[in-house]
């Protein structure tokens, strides 16, 4: 099996007979082994795990039993998922002291009910609260496109590990662009759900208000499989909505005609590279997306959004702020007190403003089906930089690496980022949605897809 | 509905200088010395991004976005 392989032919081969689900993980544990010294995209293997699994498929296959869409198709997740017998670190070295997980996040259940084999947990920035992918605890993810580049945050490892070949789908989390943003600099195609629409049961959360998890994949197809396995109502998860599965496979493959496309201008235009404005001129182009739209008040979304995330992240961590500030990683603890001190009316008037912003949102998809606009400002960055030069102007890096993404999981709306294999780096576009709407981005992004305006490019080891 | 672009105001410094040691006493945040350049730059900007959100005039009855159900 190819390294590049997706997990829709992994899963086809196996199922045929023609490959073992054992195989396909040895493979990939293989690949882990040799590329991971440069990409750090892993902060645990489940080796055994994962052989124990793969040698469960390849029985069932043997005695006729029925086998799941991803019979033996390796993945990974972001370290905040719960994995049993594993700390849940997120990214962290406090959470190093917690106790094994017990029990399996949701989503690890559900693509391994699925015939998904785990092989281990990435690398992330920590706590989330990051857009960069780098951690000075266990080293930064490195982008396989360039290792002195960044992966992007805060699922740097799980952009570096589908973007490397290590596996074909891995999980991130997304609260201001944390799946967007790697998909973007990684060259990946990422998928942020609805808010509500993917249980986050067994994570460890960051901003309970924005917090959404999803896949990235190399292809729209496995970005499919993957949703179409993990969706469903999850009790355990009180944000996780009450509806009923609505698969997207079937759908993906019936093409963008008669959807009515435009693109975000003003704000969306606005501290946009060059790469960013060629990457959605592309995708517009292949759509005969000619028409454009105001989202309305973006850039006070976006500040709304910043202020929502540092108190309620705040709030989150105001305990280990205490006793343990000395343990953070020194720019995220600096945030976090930072937050912890917002007059509480402020974080409010931001969540009321939210409300009115939704409206006005909810609006614009009276008239159009889905909305684009580009995923980040720029390429990835070198790791380690700190400023970028925008409109002329040296802007500070990290706050704007997120312009783009946060108006839109503000609100929760689905999106499927795009890669636009633009030379030397990749960037991303995403496909913005009405709620509940991922059918319609991922049938884009398929198109898109097909018309090789979207890509996910190979790098060389 | 009133559409007020951002006034974008700078606090003075020693306001938020107070408001770090108010705050932090109040929270029972350890802060160390060399630790406040940072968070008052940070605090800076979030309450820059703040009142610009709250400047935005919406009417007393609006709710705000999170909703709860009993």
């Amino acid at each position: 099996m190819r390294a590049w392989a997706s997990a829709a032919e992994i899963a086809e081969t196996v199922a045929a007979g023609k490959t073992t689900a054992l195989e396909v993980a040895q493979a990939a544990l293989r690949r882990i082994t040799e590329r991971d010294k440069t990409l750090n995209a892993f902060t645990a293997v489940t080796r055994e795990r994962a052989l124990a699994k793969a040698r469960a498929i390849d029985a069932d296959r043997a005695a006729g039993r029925p086998l799941g869409p991803l019979a033996g198709v390796p993945f990974a997740v972001k370290n905040l998922f719960d994995v049993t017998g594993l700390a849940t670190l997120a990214g962290s070295k406090i959470n190093r002291d917690r106790p094994p997980a017990g029990t399996d996040a949701t989503l690890i259940q559900r693509l391994e009910a699925a015939g998904a084999v785990l092989v281990g947990a990435l690398n992330m920035g920590e706590y989330a609260y990051d857009f960069t992918g780098e951690n000075v605890h266990d080293g930064p993810s490195r982008n396989p496109h360039d290792p002195s580049r960044m992966t992007g945050g805060s699922s740097g490892g799980t952009g570096g590990a589908v973007a490397g070949g290590l596996v074909p789908i891995a999980l991130g989390s997304d609260t201001n662009g944390s799946i967007r943003v790697p998909s973007s600099f990684c060259g990946l195609f990422g998928l942020k759900p609805t808010y509500g629409r993917l249980s986050r049961a067994r994570t460890f959360p960051f901003v309970a208000s924005f917090d959404h998890l999803g896949p990235l994949a190399r292809t729209t197809g496995d970005l499919a499989l993957a949703y179409d396995a993990m969706q469903g109502h999850d009790p355990d998860d009180p944000v996780c909505a009450a509806r009923p599965i609505e698969p997207a496979v079937p759908l993906v493959t019936q093409g963008a005609g008669g959807l009515r496309i435009a693109v975000a201008g003003g704000y969306f235009k606005r501290g946009a590279s060059p790469e960013a404005l060629t990457a959605v001129a592309r995708v517009a182009k292949a759509l005969d997306a000619t028409r454009e739209i105001e989202i309305p008040e973006a850039a006070r979304a976006r500040a709304a959004a910043f202020v929502i995330t540092t108190a309620e992240g705040a709030a989150l961590h105001l305990d280990r702020l205490r006793t343990r500030a000395r343990d953070f990683e020194p720019t995220i603890r600096d945030r976090l007190i930072s937050g912890a001190l917002v007059p509480g009316s402020l974080v409010i008037r931001a969540q009321k403003f939210r409300r009115w912003y939704r409206e006005q949102v909810l609006k614009l998809f009276e008239d159009v089906d889905a909305i684009l606009a580009p995923a980040t400002p720029f390429p990835a960055p070198k790791i380690g930089q700190q400023t970028m030069m925008l409109d002329g102007q040296e802007v500070p890096l990290r706050p704007n690496i997120g312009i783009f993404t946060q108006p839109i999981s503000f609100v929760g709306l689905p999106v499927v980022a795009v890669p636009v294999p633009l030379e030397p780096l990749p960037i991303g576009v995403q496909i913005i949605a009405a709620p509940w709407r991922e059918d319609i981005a991922l049938r884009i992004a398929y198109t898109l897809e097909a018309c090789k305006a979207a890509a996910a490019p190979q790098p060389a080891d | 509905m009133t559409h007020a672009e951002p006034n974008v105001h700078e606090l003075p410094g020693e306001t938020l200088d107070a408001l770090i040691d108010a705050g932090a006493a109040a929270l029972g945040l350890p802060v160390e010395a060399d630790w406040k350049p940072a968070i008052k730059a940070n605090l800076a900007v979030t309450l820059r991004l703040a009142n610009m959100v709250a400047e935005f005039a919406l009417p007393d009855e609006a709710e705000p976005a999170p909703t709860f159900e009993a």
